[in-house]
């Protein structure tokens, strides 16, 4: 286990130095002067010269480079222009609203994908597969901020149900913090209710022909210890593996999503970011997102191992 | 045609008993009688129609104001309504549609191009893959949308950068997949032969690699399609797209939030066409998948 474990962190590596050159390499293909985009059409030449020597911009490519790693390895990636404020946490202060939103997103997603998935596959060919394919198809082509504007039109604008956006912590209201989070955690999850329940039918199907599920129906097991013992057990494997997946376009979501319902998350932080033109805030929230999500997905190769023998003993 | 791939081969078996019917053919046969796939065809082309006679079928200008037209619901008059500035939601949301395509069509075409080749040279020289599929991995590990949008930061919003956003975030996924492929044909005995005839590795991958591993390309490209469209409506509804008053479907939905309570429409009928298209190749995608790549099944 820990041999596997340091495996996937010396696969991790290479992975996350690149990913560091990346993003070092985003802000300087940045054509024409940064510096100058960033102070505005009214700035003066001082101003601009100001910008470029707090951004490091007057010095060699190199030095910049080094400044940069040798930041990195302090837990230092610049400081935001638009906030005045360390980019390492301006990310980190916003990452509980984050987190919150996608857990939410997550749990609706686990129970709704994987049901919806293992009943389509237990009435294959039927009305209720049918119509849970449907669903399925329906939730990986609407795009989650049009759901999420047809939600505010219905429940905040018409039935004034839930708050059209906000957000309140769980530490200080967890009802407040239900009510302004259900719409944009569901708006986020449908994408992946789809792909899981797709993911789960299939893999279903295939593990409900397998010997092991006849022979234990043969032997008379009743048929939810058939369903949930053999089969979904076996079934949760490579839907681990999505789960992965899902994390990361929880993620990509929230960028739109927390934008549309006003959510002071890392997806808000970055997009202001990005139309603000604040260079190192964009670089560094996307380094240290994109670090988190290795990271995260790493966990969830070691979860496999965990429920895969063959992978830990044979890894 | 030489019938060398798995899924032409299942297809001219499923064939089998009807003689005089070549593979590809059978493989038609099959995916029109897909009833999803047809479906889906249906959707796509009725898109595609509406961008390709964008100029005929509007009659407004989509950049025209009109001030005493703002805010008409749909009528005989304004067929999808008009928008707070008196557009013509009509010629916005159908040179949207344009736009929408042009990009599909372009981040489409770079990826068949590049990511067969990184993907071709990545599982033929065993050499070359180590190094590109760890920058290939590194670029797949950026969340989609966070890298086209660092990368449209840094580039400026505009069409073309765009284009080269969506290529750059969606190539890797696209050579990963012709990669795995051609691993599998590299060791095929066909292959063995031609380098025993003294084939060149340009002639091996463009005769015998490369037109074996289109299947499963040409389904990762009709998914490409959809999710290209998606990011580059979520994108402009961001700001990041095309600049307005050029039309997306994606920066007439945020036009619109500010009017949702009195004009509604403004953000559902491009919605609608944007949940259409991708819908149409999801569907697409799927049928394709089952007929031409029968293994894909299993994939998300």
């Amino acid at each position: 286990m820990i041999r596997l474990l340091l495996l996937r962190l010396a696969g991790a590596a290479p992975v996350l130095l690149l990913v560091s050159m990346v993003s070092f390499g985003l802000m300087r293909l940045i054509p024409g002067d940064p510096s100058a985009a960033i102070a505005g059409l009214s700035a003066t030449p001082a101003m601009v010269a100001q910008i470029r020597a707090q951004l490091g911009l007057d010095q060699p490519l190199l030095q910049q480079a080094l400044h940069w790693y040798g930041g990195l390895l302090h837990g230092d990636l610049g400081r935001s222009i638009l906030l005045g404020q360390s980019v390492f946490w301006a990310t980190m202060e916003r990452l509980p609203v984050t987190a919150a939103l996608s857990l939410y997103a997550l749990v609706v997603t686990l129970v709704v994908g994987i049901g919806t998935g293992v009943l389509a596959a237990l009435r294959q060919n039927t009305w209720v597969d049918q119509a849970a394919m449907m669903v399925a198809m329906l939730g990986i082509s609407v795009p989650n901020f049009f759901l999420g504007l047809l939600f505010i039109i219905w429940f905040a604008v018409g039935l004034g149900w839930l708050p059209t956006g906000g957000y309140i912590a769980f530490t200080d209201d967890p009802w407040g913090w239900f009510r302004t989070s259900t719409m944009p955690a569901v708006s986020l999850a449908l994408l992946n209710i789809g792909l899981l329940a797709r993911v789960t039918r299939s893999t279903m199907l295939e593990v409900l022909r397998q010997d092991y599920v006849r022979t234990a129906r043969a032997k008379g097991l009743p048929r939810h210890l058939v369903i949930g013992k053999h089969a979904l057990a076996n079934a949760m494997i490579p839907i681990t593996t999505v789960v992965g997946i899902i994390v990361s376009l929880l993620v990509s979501g929230s960028v739109v999503t927390e934008t549309l319902f006003s959510i002071p998350g890392i997806g808000q932080l970055l997009t202001s970011a990005v139309l603000g033109r604040d260079y190192p805030m964009v670089q560094g929230g996307l380094l240290l997102v994109t670090a988190l999500l290795v990271l995260i997905n790493l966990g969830v190769d070691m979860l496999y191992a965990v429920l895969d023998p063959r992978v830990r003993l044979g890894g | 045609m030489p019938c060398l791939t798995r899924g032409c081969a299942l297809a001219g078996s499923a064939a089998g008993a009807v003689r005089a019917v070549g593979p590809g053919r059978a493989a038609l046969r099959r995916l029109f009688r897909h009833r999803l796939f047809v479906t889906g065809l249906v959707l796509f082309l009725a898109v595609l129609a509406l961008a390709a006679l964008a100029p005929w079928i509007t009659t407004a200008d989509p950049t025209k104001l009109g001030i005493r037209t703002k805010f008409r619901p749909p009528s005989a008059e304004f067929v999808f309504g008009t928008d707070n500035l008196g557009r013509s939601l009509w010629s916005r949301t159908v040179w949207g549609a344009r736009l929408s395509v042009e990009i599909g069509v372009a981040v489409v075409a770079l990826n068949a191009v590049f990511g067969t080749l990184v993907g071709a040279l990545a599982g033929y020289f065993r050499g070359l893959d180590g190094p590109l599929m760890r920058v290939n991995d590194a670029l797949m590990a950026f969340p989609a949308i966070l890298l086209a949008i660092g990368i449209t930061a840094v580039l400026g919003p505009s069409t073309e950068n765009l284009i080269l956003a969506l290529a750059v975030v969606y190539i890797p996924r696209t050579a990963r997949i012709v990669r795995a492929s051609v691993l599998v044909l590299r060791e095929m005995e066909y292959v063995q032969a031609a380098v025993a005839a003294g084939a060149g590795h340009w002639r091996i991958l463009r005769t015998h690699v490369i037109p074996n591993a289109m299947a499963p390309l040409i389904v990762q490209l009709s998914f490409l399609f959809a999710y290209a469209v998606l990011t580059e409506a979520t994108l402009s509804f961001i700001g990041l797209g095309a600049v307005p008053p050029t039309p997306t479907w994606g920066n007439i939905m945020a036009e619109g939030r500010a009017y949702m309570r009195e004009a509604p429409w403004i953000i559902t009928i491009p919605g609608v066409l944007l949940m259409v298209t991708v819908m149409g190749l999801n569907l697409l995608g799927d049928g394709l998948r089952d007929v031409l790549d029968p293994r894909l099944r299993l994939q998300p």
